[in-house]
């Protein structure tokens, strides 16, 4: 996660932390779901993802939570 | 029923007929009550607002510090039910001490307050992640209406839902609905008049191997079914009602199958997303065009832009505070006018004690909590239009990683900026900030910043010991001396966050993790119902506060011990009299020795020695009594008592101060003393009114008092150290 670019899609593979597993679970970044870096806040952090390849939603969360989200 | 009572009418059996409708109209049965549940942002407040309008109240959730919101729906002419608007969530696993409400209610059958059945409002736009909480609720085996909202939204993704394969895959009534428009609202009152059944449809069944422990809860409890058994083995430790008995005998069930809840969730989450995705198979269609590219896209791209996102935000802070400080000042001129227009009728025309305590007690104590509506009502206009359109959600975005240095979370800057008006309606604004540990940090410091009322006394004190010299050429002394003390509160209330965030430990386990709302355009309803509920909340909660505070302040300043009143007042006159003073004269003559000697003068004197390291004295020591009800009285108190011994040339409270002079003929008002003074006023809580607000908005009284004994304590010492460096 933390090596995606602007702009750039990935593919989640599996979620690093366990608690915060089951919130990102609950908000839809299931393994498999394809999630694309859509912006960073203007000081780098938090971010906005937008998840999904079909009804698309954007999740906005900070960069350590973001990096416990492993892409394929 | 009351059909008992019904005597039949004299013209016969239709007659008794529409009598006996008519009496079951005044004497309704027990309401259906019906919970209101959803994802946060799936239209949930709009619908609850579309159903019960002006028909709310909020109370509180037994045991926690939640707002409980209610209110009444006319289903059908005939048919009224309750609606109780749930916290929004996205699961039944309850992350925070807002959601654990949710389960709470839900998890006890037996309970009087538990819900005939539930509404769970859906974002059509984003189905998928909208169902889970629905599944897992329609597992619970509560009878269920599916309400599809924001069908608008989800035509402009170009996301199409073939609603009646949705209601044969999910079991249960679905509405399409726009709860903002109105659209679907009857449909959906008529489906909620009638008897709904529990759910048909089941979407996740627990494994085999867990069900010798889940079995042995079902029974043990006495559930009505296997997954809610589930629930209470994920969740005993925070279930309200269950005695420490329940408890141990739930982890012993646990310990000895090895339950692990935390990979359970897990697997049961993705399972159900499995399952919904099935279900989404075969009902919803996504065509996805290229100018389908959300313009809430494009719009980002100015608003949360480096430059021009943070220029934005300021300029819409700086409207608010406008709003706030200066369009503000004009209903509350007319309600201060008002309010001194009816005392004056009633003095002029009535007499004795119980007419001073109704003019200058209760209806003085009325005006201050009235006074504060239009700031309320105008701060709360610009929130609930940011919060509306989804800008709120950008702001904490760009301030995030800010104010998170100081224990704070980007929302905290409206209630920060909003403190620098005034510190009552930006407590009640912190409530848009979910997290509970930020939240009440937040309140804690916002009224450090220095409010509109500190004005009066900054300026009235600077003017005293600031020299009124240029600057630069531009500026003004006296103008550095305002900002520096602008300055020092803000500092403050940032220290103290910061070491709040050290101090204050939470279970709470704190994510940013949020739901990025498109832009809409605002609902003025809803807008228009914010402020209604905000206003009542304050003039009915905290308002109650303030009025008793201000009646005990007037008693206070009223009365004294026995006798001492009288002989100061004669006291009083024949030294006028031997001076020849003019009847106005000895009017404050009169007023002031009053003052001295009434209860909050003996106070002040009490106080005398305690803030004599300050360099205060006993007048001081009045005065700061009478700032509890709201600081600006501090110079209307200074005025009343330093009009004893001077000249009756000396006209403004400035001038009374200045002439002051201490035992050795010195200026009284020295730069040490003025400083003191005002340091202390940045620091001091001194306002009933915040702590009131304080007190409803973290509902207990402990929050209020740490505020109070540390504001003051922080202006003690502070005022402490700069009086003895100074002097």
């Amino acid at each position: 996660m933390k090596d995606l670019q602007l702009g750039e899609s990935g593919t989640i593979c599996c979620l690093q932390d366990p608690e915060m597993a089951l919130k990102l679970l609950e908000m839809g970044c299931i393994p498999g779901t394809q999630v694309r870096l859509n912006s960073r806040a203007p000081l780098g952090c938090p971010i906005t993802l937008v998840v999904g390849d079909m009804a698309d939603y954007t999740l906005s969360l900070r960069v350590s939570e973001a990096a416990t989200i492993l892409l394929k | 029923m009351s059909g008992g009572q019904v005597v039949p009418g004299r013209a016969g059996v239709a007659a008794s007929a529409a009598h006996l409708e008519a009496a079951a109209l005044r004497h309704p049965g027990p309401l259906t009550r019906i919970a209101l549940v959803g994802n946060p942002n799936s239209g949930k407040s709009s619908l609850f607002n579309q159903l019960t309008g002006l028909n709310q109240k909020v109370g509180n959730f037994p045991g926690v510090t939640v707002d409980r919101k209610t209110g009444v729906s006319q289903l059908t002419p005939q048919l009224r039910a309750e609606i109780i608007d749930l916290p929004g969530t996205y699961s039944l696993y309850p992350k925070s001490l807002d959601e654990k409400v949710i389960t709470d209610l839900f998890y006890d059958k037996t309970s009087a307050q538990y819900p005939d059945f539930v509404v769970v409002t859906v974002d059509a736009s984003n189905l998928r992640r909208n169902l889970l909480l629905f599944t897992q609720l329609a597992d619970m085996g509560l009878p269920a209406i599916l309400a599809l909202n924001m069908m608008d939204v989800a035509d402009q993704h170009g996301v199409h839902i073939d609603v009646a394969a949705l209601q044969q895959e999910l079991g249960v009534p679905v509405v399409p609905m726009n709860a903002r428009q109105g659209v679907g609202i009857t449909a959906l009152k008529i489906l909620m008049a009638q008897t709904l059944g529990a759910p048909t449809v089941s979407f996740y069944e627990p494994e085999e191997a867990l069900l010798p422990m889940i079995r042995q809860i079902r029974y043990y409890f006495n559930l009505h079914n296997d997954y809610l058994a589930l629930h209470y083995a994920h969740q005993y430790r925070h279930i309200s009602f269950l005695t420490p008995d329940d408890r141990a005998y739930i982890q012993e069930l646990t310990e000895q199958y090895d339950f692990q809840p935390t990979a359970r969730q897990a697997q049961e989450t993705i399972a159900r997303y499995g399952r919904i995705n099935e279900v989404l198979l075969n009902c919803v269609t996504v065509t996805r065009t290229e100018k389908n590219e959300p313009y809430s896209n494009r719009l980002d791209k100015v608003l949360t832009h480096k430059v021009w996102g943070y220029g934005i935000f300021f300029g819409v802070l700086f409207l608010m505070f406008q709003a706030v400080f200066a369009w503000a000042s004009y209903p509350m001129e007319l309600i201060d006018q008002g309010v001194a227009w009816i005392n004056g009728l009633i003095q002029t025309n009535f007499d004795g004690p119980l007419i001073n305590l109704l003019t200058e007690g209760v209806l003085a104590g009325l005006g201050g909590v009235l006074i504060f509506i239009p700031q309320i009502a105008l701060l709360f206009a610009f929130i609930a239009v940011l919060e509306e359109t989804g800008y709120m959600a950008r702001v904490t975005f760009m301030m995030d990683r800010i104010m998170r240095r100081f224990g704070l979370n980007g929302k905290s800057i409206v209630p920060l900026i909003s403190g620098v008006a005034c510190a009552v309606p930006a407590i009640m604004s912190a409530r848009t900030i979910e997290n509970r540990k930020d939240r009440l940090i937040t309140i804690f410091v916002t009224p450090l910043m220095s409010c509109s009322a500190r004005i009066p006394v900054y300026t009235v004190l600077i003017g005293l010991v600031v020299p009124d010299e240029p600057v630069l050429g531009i500026f003004n002394l006296r103008g550095f001396a305002l900002m520096g003390l602008y300055l020092l509160g803000f500092f403050a209330a940032i220290f103290s966050a910061w070491a709040m965030k050290l101090l204050l430990k939470t279970r709470e386990r704190s994510y940013f993790i949020m739901e990025f709302p498109v832009y809409r355009w605002p609902r003025w309803k809803n807008v228009g119902l914010t402020i209604v509920e905000k206003v009542k909340a304050f003039v009915f909660q905290a308002g109650k506060v303030i009025l008793a505070i201000s009646i005990i302040l007037w008693v206070l300043a009223t009365y004294g011990p026995p006798g001492r009143l009288e002989r100061a007042e004669a006291r009083a006159r024949t030294t006028a009299a031997a001076q020849g003073l003019d009847p106005e004269q000895t009017q404050a003559r009169v007023a002031s020795e009053r003052l001295e000697n009434s209860y909050a003068g003996v106070v002040g004197h009490v106080l005398e020695p305690a803030i004599r390291p300050l360099g205060f004295d006993w007048k001081i020591g009045i005065s700061l009594i009478t700032s509890f009800a709201a600081r600006e009285v501090f110079v209307g108190t200074m005025s009343t008592i330093y009009s004893v011994g001077q000249d009756a040339n000396e006209q403004t409270v400035q001038q009374k101060l200045a002439a002051e002079k201490d035992l050795n003929g010195q200026p009284f008002f020295t730069p040490a003393r003025a400083f003191s003074l005002l340091v202390f006023y940045v620091f001091a809580m001194q306002c009933m009114s915040t702590l009131a607000a304080t007190y409803r908005e973290t509902k207990g009284w402990k929050w209020p008092i740490l505020q109070l004994v540390y504001m003051t304590g922080l202006a003690y010492f502070a005022s402490l150290a700069v009086y003895q460096f100074m002097k």
